[in-house]
């Protein structure tokens, strides 16, 4: 699937719910689904920077796409984080530096995007994207 | 008589909703919310005399400078200080403390020593190791209890001749200790070293009497006591603000200028570059008269009588965890649950209009020291209620219930 067809299955999903703590709860549990990342990556360096709590992703190459893999101590960011993670695993390089990344505001997370949460999202999307930015000058 | 719902009739902001929900505020120790006194005030200023200060000789410049000056007074004699110029206006208790360190480096030698607490804010422990490294000081730190009390005999032992400066918060903002600080100045006048005692924390809840207490710097912060953002004071003995320095150059902090020298303002102005928050202070002063007109003892019994009750209804909460349990405390109760990261807590009670912080609190040295990444804190003023309290605990509960 591109990433835009995940995005819109993300946001029809979301639909569904009637008030915020359908979301909450849905999100919380997409955090436990979250592929983790393998303990050697959780190091200083993965360590994305600007959030309240600790986020690691790590990212590898396989068939010239992207597989990311994850994991934070607060469960709300790992919700987030995994739903990130599911828009942008196993797509190209490219495309990911190409996505936009609206259909956060029609899920109802847009508060996440303002500046008191540490910057929490924006940062993750940001190291997102950085990875594939790095892998596509490998690939070039 | 304390009539809690007549006073937070006084306060607008009480009044909206968050997420749908009425706005239960109890961030305080972050920033305390504005009275309509105060608003009125600030509103007055910019409608009807907002000018220079300390400079016109027009009508409006004088009525300015008359309120400011008033306000300068207010302070004086709410924290009983001999001279009005030993109230140096600042942006806060963060550039009243850069003020101090600053003009230490010019008396410090190298091997000096700097005393600090161990449950500093951030904005308390980085200017000193700032000035440490500058001159060659040793910055050394006085212990805690896992109750968050200061260890006082440790403070004993490190305190020397070499002591030149000790620093620490009348109450801890992360735990809400408050510290022993009579005994901390006392005895380190006795070996000969400075004082300054960061009073951003107590000055919502406690008056402090600054002759009294014999301190040589104090500071406060008006947006903790019911007044605006961006203005603070700096308290010091004028021995010791004739010492140090002024801190910025720049107009109203002069006397005279010439190319070759300029011979600086005497107190306060000296330490009062530029054109200040006028209508800042101004407020400030008017902060100070609403929190007198409530009276800060009436504050004291009913905000221990929130945190009693806080305390107790948070405690029946399985797995709950309270950091800071000093015998001694005001109404801060920083916690975690077992097992949930605050950060989760913190956005679940967002959902639900209330407002706590999460996170370090700007005081990581105290998280490492019981191995937390953070706390949620509720911090209650004197506007909170019982009620309040409940919608809180329950919250928790139900944060509780999602996350685990």
């Amino acid at each position: 699937m591109q990433i835009k067809e995940i995005q819109e299955e993300i946001v029809d999903e979301f639909s569904m719910f009637e008030d915020w703590m359908q979301r909450y709860e849905y999100m919380i549990e997409l955090g436990k689904s979250l592929p983790l990342i393998d303990e050697k990556y959780k190091t200083g360096d993965n360590i994305i920077k600007g959030c309240q709590s600790k986020v690691w992703v790590h990212a590898e190459l396989e068939d010239e796409k992207l597989v990311f893999t994850a994991d934070s101590d607060a469960i709300i960011t790992k919700g987030i984080i995994a739903i990130l993670i599911r828009v942008f695993n196993n797509q190209r390089p490219q495309d990911i530096i190409e996505a936009d990344t609206d259909f956060i505001d029609e899920i109802g997370l847009k508060e996440h995007l303002s500046p008191t949460r540490a910057n929490g999202l924006v940062s993750m999307i940001k190291q997102l994207k950085l990875y594939a930015v790095a892998y596509q000058t490998q690939l070039n | 008589m304390f009539d809690v719902q007549k006073i937070r009739k006084d306060f607008p902001i009480l009044d909206r909703k968050v997420n749908g929900k009425p706005l239960v505020y109890l961030d305080n120790a972050a920033t305390s919310q504005t009275p309509k006194q105060v608003i009125d005030v600030i509103v007055d200023y910019y409608s009807q005399y907002n000018a220079n200060i300390h400079r016109g000789v027009h009508t409006l410049s004088q009525e300015a400078t008359d309120k400011y000056e008033q306000a300068r007074q207010k302070l004086q004699i709410h924290f009983n200080v001999a001279k009005s110029y030993e109230i140096i206006f600042t942006s806060g208790t963060t550039h009243s403390i850069n003020i101090v360190a600053s003009g230490f480096t010019s008396l410090l030698n190298r091997g000096d020593e700097i005393l600090v607490s161990a449950m500093e804010h951030h904005s308390n422990i980085v200017p000193w190791q700032m000035l440490a490294e500058r001159t060659g000081a040793i910055l050394k730190v006085i212990p805690m209890s896992l109750e968050g009390e200061l260890l006082m005999e440790d403070y004993d032992k490190l305190l020397s001749n070499k002591t030149k400066l000790v620093f620490c918060n009348h109450i801890s903002n992360a735990l809400g200790t408050i510290n022993p600080i009579k005994e901390i100045i006392e005895k380190a006048h006795h070996v000969g070293a400075a004082v300054l005692i960061d009073g951003a924390q107590a000055t919502p809840h406690i008056k402090a009497d600054l002759k009294k207490l014999d301190v040589d710097f104090y500071t406060a912060s008006a947006h903790k006591m019911c007044g605006p953002t961006g203005v603070g004071i700096l308290y010091g003995k004028e021995e010791w603000l004739n010492k140090l320095p002024p801190y910025q150059g720049g107009g109203e902090m002069i006397d005279e200028v010439t190319f070759e020298k300029t011979t600086y303002a005497a107190l306060p102005h000296k330490f009062e570059a530029g054109t200040p928050n006028i209508c800042g202070g101004i407020a400030f002063g008017a902060a100070l008269d609403y929190m007198n007109a409530v009276g800060f003892d009436a504050i004291a019994e009913y905000e221990h009588e929130l945190l009693e009750y806080a305390t107790q209804q948070l405690l029946e909460i399985d797995g709950l965890k309270i950091y800071g349990t000093a015998k001694n405390k005001t109404s801060v109760i920083s916690f975690n649950i077992e097992g949930i990261h605050p950060y989760d807590i913190g956005t679940i009670l967002d959902k639900l209009g209330i407002a706590v912080r999460t996170g370090h609190h700007c005081a990581q040295p105290i998280m490492d020291f019981y191995k937390i990444p953070g706390t949620v804190r509720a911090s209650f003023g004197f506007y909170n209620t019982k009620e309040e309290v409940d919608v809180l605990v329950d919250g928790v509960k139900r944060a509780k219930g999602m996350l685990q």
